[in-house]
């Protein structure tokens, strides 16, 4: 499982952070410092998986922006790639053409998309129209939330 | 203004973000943000009730500042609030933020609760889940308590909705990961097996990730998924890639299931069905053939999906060890890998790699890729595929191609990035020793080693090669003249120095016939460093010196002269001079019998463990180096090397010490030092040498310096202890009449179970104080015999009840004096009852006579062992017999405060171990009992309950009488 997501821009700027495990904000702090600096200071084209303390950093940046995770032993870093990039994907879907500025913006937003596709480090839904479509739901959910309300519940 | 939000714009919040953003500099935001906080801090206190629009965007902006990295202390509230809120997008945004900023407040998470179970049970499935997404991601024991057993009934209803299902999934796999003990099996988990066969892909991909987890811990109760995963596999892998629709990837049908289901069938061993394990094999080898099809799409998302699979087949053929066809495809295929364009494969064929080099089915078939590998090491630009590389080398490396490895390694160091080096030294190091066929090369990789990356050179490296030079006549002479020729270099690495220093120390005589090397040129060579290095170095050298003086005779006055001058003799650091002093007087006073005697060579070192393979394990985390690795390491080093193998510690020494005859286990033999030791040692300070620990023996004016050497005899108890006197005098009288064991002997013994210093007894007369310190299975106890009245006693006897031969203490303990008795202690087995301890003595007229417990017991010789979560349980699980458990429920005896709780079980010897119960307040160590003849490992396990103030503790270990003792002492201690 993954044992976090970070977002960060180029300047080292924190965008995201989602922890799958309980982890105190001192040592949240510390990962943040120590993961960050370790990715950027790779230079370009290096290989995107590196190893750090007892877990695999898997990374891969996006236009300015850099999505960064880090999994137990046992996980595919391959695959992990292909989580960032559906994550990218799906943020893309929701904001059209996303950029860092979307991210900013709506944080909020993208940390509701992120729970629609990982729950607990582990992949929740992998099809991109099943995501897209709970996202857009909440979407519309907001204004006949209250009609909805008002019915019976069944 | 900024970039528009979409859904529900929430003006204010963008107009603050586009605030901090345009904030020149950290001061300015700062500001910004303390007024926001006063501004939401006085709109929240205010008596005007704010809608539910404001208080969310409030909310929203706290957890946008919190995110920035600033404290938020308050909001918590009114976030609870909005979990009821009638309107979707509060509720959802209530419940972001509970679960970044939650804490334990317990009256909160109360609330959070309610509303969470008013969520799960109102049937709308999007609340529903929010409310599980909640859970998942706070994920406390709380929560646990309250939704354990309502989740996996959600999971299996018949009537839940597919969304619903896959985030129950999920969160039970959380909640089961952070406590375990409240996810109940029951009636629901065959039926979870059977999400298996969910006709809803993303239902089978979530429950998947929950199954393999259950499965790792009860790999009987889901047995049969192994054939429900098999068939779902080989219906994935043959179908066509527009089979799946949306959950196709990038013409990949299923990767992320595919991917899951291999992993899941790695939890067991291969399918015994035969038609089910053909029909896997038939899945693994259409997976391998695909990997040699041309790609679907030149995107790289196709062919990262695809041989993510690929790789997740080829870990499952590892694993299996069974196949020797698909292994070497296998093999194959990652050597294709290992020289393709894409530097992400070749990082990963080479990780792939390392496991299979371990398999004797594809050992030879890797071997065949080393040129390619060694390539890797000297070409690829990025540091984290080159450091792969010289983890493959490694693991490949056998005695057909160690030269070869050995030389590549050593090369590449030599330009070898800074932050690879120690771990690259010490690899080197170890394949060196376990492949040398002739020690010449051993000797000569270790100093090259020396040369090339002196700096990196841990001790233990070094400490190894003296070892091993020592042990093995046949290299002496070739190890002092290459030492010698090293030392020729005008700039040598210290360490070097202190090689040097040590082999021509002890075998500088076999080089002394050539005049190139005559015993004054030795001499002068070590002398011409002293001034470069540092204070151990030179203390080493000093030792060096005494010894060349019984070596050869006629550099005595030389170095008596450098021992006599300011500089060493009055040397500021007491260490120093304490040597120059003492060697100078040990040379001047003692006849050359007593010399040679004295400092004689060193005997052969004990076998044990290579400590560099120690080194090397603690460094790259528990499990980085396999067992295999291990065990290897061991057979091997006894058939190759002729059990040269053996060990470096120093406690070792420090131990021979008591009973072998030969005086000069430290280079400088300070038992023989001490008689003539002018200058007083604390008992604590350590010579900073090879052999450390045989720190010098205490004051000598009322030491009874028992070599005590425990032997314990299967029946374990105290009267087979056996305890041999170091000195040639009177026996003890035999004590015919015992004294009865104080009633309170048990208790004392008690308090001494996590602390080794401390007072042991006292009454009105007498105080015992104790110090003691232990170190593999060596202990070595200090007894404090305190008279506490003004008036002398008499006849005082102290006598470890025991088969004792041993010198008495002064007979005669002065009104307000203190006298001291070391006991030496080696523990040889295990036991479960302390030794005794006789006192007698006469005071005024009457005789008095104590019996104690000696605060030895089993856990004292416990080595502290770090491993991480994974590798906690898999030992945990491998020690299931049930008499190697031995488990207690107790009441709290002491405060159950978490710090004190912490300083006993560190005192306990074993580690404590964070982050691997996933309960927070439980308390989970692990050890290793080392005795003489064995070492037991050791787990323990200890959970308290606040509420009832009451504790369960568990112990396994490999030993079972161990566990029950170690309980036995334990349950007395919280």
């Amino acid at each position: 499982m993954m044992r976090f997501l970070l977002l960060f821009s180029r300047q080292g700027k924190l965008r995201l952070q989602k922890w799958f495990t309980p982890v105190t904000d001192r040592e949240k702090k510390k990962v943040i410092r120590d993961v960050t600096m370790l990715v950027l200071a790779r230079p370009p084209r290096s290989c995107n998986f590196l190893h750090w303390r007892d877990l695999k950093v898997v990374y891969k940046r996006y236009a300015s922006l850099y999505f960064c995770t880090g999994l137990e032993n046992q996980d595919n870093e391959l695959l992990t790639l292909e989580v960032l990039h559906r994550y990218v994907e799906l943020l893309d879907k929701y904001f059209g053409n996303v950029c860092e500025l979307d991210i900013i913006f709506n944080f909020e937003k993208a940390y509701f998309i992120l729970d629609e596709f990982l729950m607990g480090g582990e992949v929740l839904e992998t099809s991109k129209v099943a995501v897209s479509v709970s996202v857009e739901e909440a979407d519309t959910l907001q204004e006949t939330m209250e009609e909805y309300m008002s019915k019976p519940a069944y | 203004m900024p970039a528009v939000s979409k859904g529900d714009g929430m003006r204010g919040l963008a107009v603050f973000i586009s605030d901090i953003r345009n904030c020149k500099s950290k001061e300015a935001e700062i500001k910004r943000i303390n007024k926001e906080l006063a501004n939401i801090r006085s709109k929240f206190k205010g008596d005007k009730a704010l809608d539910g629009y404001s208080k969310k965007k409030y909310v929203c902006k706290l957890l946008f500042i919190f995110l920035l990295g600033h404290d938020i202390d308050f909001g918590h509230m009114e976030a609870v609030n909005l979990l009821s809120s009638n309107k979707y997008t509060e509720k959802q945004i209530g419940y972001l933020f509970i679960s970044v900023l939650v804490n334990s407040n317990s009256e909160l998470i109360r609330l959070i609760n309610n509303a969470i179970k008013n969520d799960l049970s109102s049937r709308n499935p999007t609340f529903m889940c929010l409310a599980l997404h909640c859970i998942a991601n706070v994920g406390s024991r709380e929560m646990a308590e309250a939704f354990a057993s309502e989740i996996p009934r959600i999971l299996v209803a018949g009537d839940t909705m597919d969304s619903v299902k896959q985030s129950a999934a999920l969160c039970l796999l959380r909640l089961y990961k952070t406590s375990p003990d409240l996810v109940l099996m029951g009636e629901w988990t065959s039926r979870v097996v059977h999400l298996l066969n969910d006709q809803h892909m993303g239902v089978v991909t979530a429950a998947i990730s929950l199954i393999t987890c259950l499965s790792q811990k009860n790999p009987d109760e889901f047995k049969t998924c192994v054939s429900l995963a098999v068939s779902r596999l080989s219906r994935i892998v043959s179908s066509a890639s527009t089979d799946l629709q949306d959950y196709t990837y990038y013409f990949v049908p299923a990767p992320w299931l595919s991917c899951k289901l291999l992993r899941l069938l790695q939890c067991y061993p291969p399918p015994e069905d035969g038609a089910v394990k053909g029909r896997l094999v038939e899945c693994l080898e259409t997976i391998l053939n695909k990997a040699q099809e041309p790609p679907k799409s030149k995107k790289v998302q196709h062919s990262n999906a695809k041989n993510a699979i690929l790789f997740e087949a080829i870990s499952l053929i590892i694993h299996y060890d069974s196949e020797p066809n698909l292994l070497v495809r296998a093999c194959n295929q990652l050597g294709q890998f290992l020289q393709h364009r894409e530097t992400n494969l070749r990082y990963l064929a080479l990780e792939s790699m390392c496991t299979l080099a371990s398999s004797e089915f594809s050992h030879e078939a890797v071997k065949t890729h080393i040129e390619t590998v060694i390539n890797a090491l000297k070409t690829e630009r990025d540091v984290s595929v080159r450091q792969r590389a010289a983890d493959l080398l490694y693991a490949m490396c056998d005695r057909s191609n160690a030269k070869q490895i050995v030389a590549e390694m050593l090369s590449y160091l030599e330009t070898a990035d800074y932050s690879i080096r120690e771990e690259m030294v010490l690899k080197v190091a170890i394949l060196a020793e376990k492949y040398a066929v002739d020690y010449s090369w051993y000797v000569d990789t270790i100093l090259n080693l020396i040369r090339i990356a002196g700096d990196y050179v841990s001790e233990e490296v070094w400490y190894r090669v003296i070892q091993i030079v020592i042990n093995r006549d046949d290299v002496q002479g070739y190890a002092a003249k290459t030492v010698f020729e090293a030392l020729q270099a005008p700039a040598c690495h210290e360490n070097m120095v202190k090689v040097g220093g040590y082999i021509l120390g002890e075998f500088g005589n076999l080089i002394a016939g050539d005049p190139r090397s005559s015993p004054l040129v030795q001499f002068n060579l070590l002398h011409s460093k002293f001034h470069l290095c540092s204070v151990p170095t030179r203390a080493l050298l000093l030792s060096a010196y005494i010894k060349f003086i019984n070596l050869f005779p006629e550099t005595k006055a030389t170095i008596q002269e450098v021992l006599r001058c300011d500089s060493q003799i009055r040397n500021s650091d007491v260490e120093l001079q304490q040597r120059a002093v003492e060697y100078l007087k040990l040379s001047s006073i003692a006849s050359t019998d007593v010399l040679a005697t004295v400092l004689e060579e060193m005997p052969p070192f004990p076998e044990r463990e290579s400590s560099i393979l120690a080194k090397l394990k603690k460094k790259k985390g528990p499990g980085a180096v396999s067992v295999t690795d291990l065990e290897d390491s061991k057979r091997e080093g006894g058939e190759l090397n002729g059990g040269s193998d053996r060990g470096p510690d120093s406690g070792a020494m420090a131990a021979s010490n008591a009973s072998t005859p030969s005086p000069s286990a430290d280079l400088l033999g300070i038992r023989s030092a001490a008689p003539i030791g002018a200058a007083p040692t604390s008992a604590g300070s350590l010579l900073v040498d090879v052999f450390s620990e045989a720190g010098p023996a205490a004051p000598s004016a009322a030491v009874n310096d028992d070599g005590f050497l425990r032997d314990l005899e299967p029946t374990e108890t105290s009267d087979s202890l056996l305890v041999e006197g170091s000195g040639d005098s009177d026996s003890a009288p035999p004590s015919e009449d015992p004294a009865t064991l104080l009633s309170e002997a048990d208790e004392l013994l008690n308090k001494f179970v996590c602390k080794n210093n401390g007072v042991l007894f006292e009454n009105q007369l007498l105080q015992i104080g104790i110090k003691s310190e232990y170190r593999q299975n060596l202990g070595r106890m200090y007894l404090f015999y305190g008279n506490k009245t003004s008036v002398q006693f008499a006849s005082f006897t102290t006598t470890p009840q025991l088969n004792v031969q041993t010198k008495p203490v002064e007979p005669l303990v002065e009104g307000g004096a203190q006298i001291q008795q070391v006991l030496n202690i080696e523990c040889l087995t295990d036991f479960s009852e302390a030794p005794l301890l006789n006192i007698k003595f006469r005071y005024g007229g009457a005789l008095q006579n104590l019996s104690l417990k000696l605060p030895v017991t089993i856990n004292k010789f416990f080595q502290p062992t770090e491993m991480t979560s994974h590798d906690f349980f898999q030992r945990w699980k491998q020690l299931s017999l049930p008499q190697q458990e031995a488990q207690k429920i107790f009441k709290a005896n002491h405060s159950m405060d978490t710090e004190v709780l912490k300083a006993k079980l560190l005192g306990l010897g074993t580690a404590l171990l964070d982050d691997v119960d996933p309960n927070p307040e439980n308390y989970v160590c692990a050890g290793v009992i080392q005795t003489k003849g064995q070492q037991v490992g050791c787990l323990l396990r200890l959970e308290p309950n606040g509420q009832a103030q009451m504790y369960r503790l568990t112990l396994r270990c490999s030993k079972d009488s161990v566990s029950m003792r170690l309980c036995e002492l334990l349950a007395q201690q919280f």
